[in-house]
């Protein structure tokens, strides 16, 4: 093992969007700052590359967001999805610190789209980065590097150590050789550990082997992993992760944002038996998109198969791959591996409880089945206009809850009390906020606000 | 899911790729291919080709995508809308034969004007006139203008038929002023070489964004028609008011022909060097070196034009008016078979784009 040439103020373990905060906020503080991305160059950033947009709260319009989105609105929404699996104090502070949030993401090379007049009316609550996340990334790199922040790319962190009540150094491998990171300060922001397969099916039972994983291969948790070995305060439930349905031709992992299928309202959704097992129209899709990965997990062999008819092929955003396609229902059924005869029992019962009625895509139409046992409450329309049309879908995995508890300035505890040099931002301490749940958006906002209080609470703690 | 790439079209390419991008969206608002690209879920080779000539090459996309090789999805779309677009210029060119020389072949450029050059030697030294100032000292004005009348709107022609060709295939409807004022005004202001916030382009620099392109390519634009307004205004004076070249300083044809002159020459300097820091694999890479020989042309263009006025009354006239004559009519001829003719398709794809309905615009 060897040691990294020069000693830093600051070490930061990972490289996305709370990372890069921690150490734009540092370095600008006159510390000297290390990021350690476990990605190589063209992978860096990690969740953060996938990612689109940040949700703001704003007193009033704010490029580009428009209206007012105001802290107990924002709040109120966070505890509807979270059921009330929050920290109240800390999720306040995340939505109060997003509002000066946005003009410091700008001032250092982020920039925003103008509001979008689309679907799903996000232009008043959320800030969509132009280019994605990528550029966003991209941008902090190079405010990073024109503050003299210094990166080391494949550098995977193996061991944080904890003496006492301080880290003293990191033990590290970068391109594959051993290293030691001696700092005076660390920051961890290295995400959670979906992408690790063995993890997951240990948390959630075999069936975790079938999932994809939306994001970077990268978050695997080592560090997490380290610091709840070495007693570190731990929030959020280790067996929950949040999963929604995505293209189940999508790849292994890091697929990203093009996986996603909007067509489960305008569809019937079977399982790898042919049965529907929940109601498809039960609201509007963003609303009810993170549960179908939950629905489909709990299916046999974690697939579903979601089937339309050419009426309703061009309601839904484009999918990155073509849906399957045949004449008949039977023809669509085979060539998706399914049985065709019990896949005509289903289509039959649903068609023979469609009832006629007003059909509005984009809102609750109330156009629901009558008789069935499990029903479709909304836009219920027969599947009887070929070509028919289907997309298999599978649970893709976007971020695990389990993290380390931090306090309002992001300090890492153990039962013994505050590790001295030590702060958590991101995906790794997100728990502490979002219990269960999730809002488009809120990562980011967690990432943003706790990365710049880490970053200043470590440049404070070595000045 | 895998696939053989290698065996792809490029229009083929561009459909995988551009099918992938518009489940992502990301980049809307860099340019307009992005908005004109959600207007359908299924492309033709006509979509393709509109969205092709849209592209300005920016890099903007490429740069912000998270599906760029080493990903699976290896999206390239500068690439893969320039590889479409230098193929829709070379299908489209007639006859296809020489696009298909000059678009790939610098060498070729650059022999053509050699062959050009001694042919106006040759034509110095036997139709030397008895009489005249100036240039026409050298070669009579009616001489000149019966050698490059043809030259200039023989191309022309050809371009024209072209772009009705381009026409048709991108389903451009029935042009209003309102349409051709959008696609000046974007054309005037290269508006899509902002980057969607002003800031210009990730040619040259990475990821990092720079108007560099945009400030050079206007240089020379607008360089190119100065001096084309140099020359249509030294038309009009010969023959509206009788007033025969030379021309002095505070003439027409020098206030727009000097200025014009410099900014192309500063143009090519700029756009030669960024093209050197440019990756080439962002680009149509079997045209870089035409592509660069052109630019290199329109220089030599410029800067043969200005040194030919500072070399009045010298001897060196005769030999750099050749040199200039040679690369003007090189210019010219190669207009419908070189990257000249991308303004014209530029400018079509922007008006046919002014001209479709709004996009509908989506997100997650």
């Amino acid at each position: 093992m060897t040691d990294w040439p020069e000693a830093f103020d600051l070490a930061v373990v990972g490289g996305g969007n709370a990372a890069l905060c921690a150490a734009i906020t540092a370095a600008e503080a006159g510390a000297s700052v290390l990021i350690l991305e476990s990605a190589p160059l063209p992978y860096r950033g990690g969740n953060s590359r996938h990612t689109r947009n940040f949700r703001c709260m704003h007193k009033g319009p704010m490029f580009p967001l428009t209206g007012q989105y105001e802290e107990d609105e924002y709040l109120h929404d966070l505890m509807l999805v979270t059921k009330g699996k929050t920290d109240e104090g800390l999720a306040r502070l995340a939505i109060r610190t997003s509002e000066e949030c946005l003009p410091w993401m700008q001032a250092h090379g982020v920039r925003f789209q103008p509001s979008l007049s689309g679907t799903l009316s996000l232009s008043r609550t959320n800030a969509f980065f132009l280019g994605g996340g990528k550029a966003l990334v991209n941008a902090y790199y190079n405010t990073a590097a024109d503050l003299g922040v210094k990166v080391a790319y494949e550098a995977e962190v193996t061991h944080v150590h904890l003496d006492g009540d301080r880290i003293t150094h990191l033990e590290a491998t970068i391109a594959g050789t051993p290293v030691t990171v001696r700092a005076r300060a660390f920051v961890l922001a290295s995400g959670g550990f979906q992408a690790d397969i063995d993890w997951l099916a240990r948390a959630w039972g075999p069936a975790a082997r079938n999932f994809l994983i939306r994001g970077t291969p990268y978050n695997r948790g080592v560090v997490l992993r380290d610091m709840l070995d070495q007693g570190a305060e731990q929030v959020g439930d280790p067996t929950q992760c949040h999963a929604v349905a995505i293209d189940g031709r999508a790849p292994k992992f890091d697929g990203g944002i093009v996986t996603r299928l909007d067509c489960v309202p305008f569809s019937i959704v079977v399982n790898r038996d042919g049965d529907r097992f929940y109601d498809e129209g039960e609201d509007v899709w963003p609303k009810r998109y993170a549960i179908w990965g939950r629905l489909v997990a709990a299916q046999p062999d974690q697939v579903g198969y979601a089937l339309i008819d050419a009426k309703s092929i061009d309601l839904f955003m484009p999918s990155v791959f073509p849906p399957v396609k045949a004449d008949t229902i039977e023809g669509l059924a085979s060539a998706m591996g399914l049985d065709p005869q019990a896949v005509r029992r289903t289509v039959d019962g649903f068609n023979a409880a469609c009832r006629p009625g007003p059909f509005h895509p984009t809102e609750l139409d109330g156009l629901r089945t009558e008789g069935l046992n499990v029903p479709k409450t909304n836009w219920a329309r027969p599947l009887d206009t070929p070509p028919f049309y289907g997309y298999q879908l599978r649970p893709g995995v976007t971020f695990t809850y389990l993290g380390l508890k931090v306090d309002a300035r992001a300090q890492v505890h153990t039962s013994q009390g505050p590790v001295r040099n030590l702060w958590a931002a991101g995906e790794i301490m997100a728990g502490s906020i979002l219990g269960q749940g999730y809002l488009a958006g809120f990562g980011m906002t967690i990432g943003t606000v706790f990365g710049r209080i880490a970053g200043r609470e470590a440049a404070a703690h070595v000045a | 899911m895998s696939l053989d790439l290698s065996t792809l079209t490029p229009t083929e390419e561009a459909r995988r790729q551009i099918e992938i991008c518009n489940a992502c969206r990301y980049c809307e608002g860099f340019c307009a291919v992005f908005p004109a690209m959600t207007r359908q879920k299924a492309f033709s080779d006509g979509d393709l080709t509109q969205l092709a000539n849209l592209c300005h090459n920016c890099r903007g996309c490429y740069y912000a995508c998270q599906y760029t090789a080493p990903h699976e999805f290896a999206l390239n779309i500068p690439a893969a809308l320039a590889e479409v677009r230098v193929e829709s210029w070379e299908r489209l060119a007639r006859p296809q034969a020489l696009a298909r020389l000059f678009q790939t072949h610098g060498v070729a450029v650059a022999g053509l004007l050699v062959v050009v050059l001694a042919w106006f030697f040759w034509a110095l030294f036997a139709w030397r006139p008895d009489t005249g100032a100036g240039f026409y000292a050298h070669l009579a004005h009616n001489t000149m203008v019966a050698i490059f009348a043809p030259a200039f709107l023989a191309p022309l022609a050809l371009i024209a038929l072209s772009i009705r060709d381009f026409w048709r295939e991108v389903g451009g409807g029935q042009v209003r002023l309102a349409h051709l004022v959008t696609a000046l005004s974007g054309a005037a202001r290269m508006k899509n070489l902002s980057g969607g916030h002003g800031e210009g382009c990730n040619f040259e620099n990475g990821d990092r964004f720079s108007d560099r392109r945009r400030v050079f390519h206007q240089l020379m634009m607008y360089g190119f028609l100065l001096c084309f307004a140099s020359t249509a205004s030294a038309t009009v004076m010969h023959y509206a008011l009788g007033w025969e070249a030379p021309y002095p300083l505070w003439s027409l044809p020098k206030l727009f022909g000097v200025p014009g002159g410099v900014m192309m020459v500063a143009g090519t300097i700029g756009l030669v060097r960024l093209k050197l820091a440019a990756d080439p694999e962002l680009g149509a890479a079997r045209v870089w070196g035409a592509e660069m020989a052109f630019v290199l042309l329109l220089g030599l263009v410029a800067l043969t034009g200005l040194a030919l006025y500072a070399a009045t009354g010298t001897g060196i006239v005769g030999p750099l008016l050749a040199l200039h004559l040679a690369s003007v009519m090189v210019l010219f001829l190669l207009m419908p078979y070189s990257k000249m003719v991308h303004g014209f398709y530029r400018l079509a794809a922007l008006v046919a784009e002014a001209g479709k309905p709004e996009p509908v615009r989506g997100g997650e």
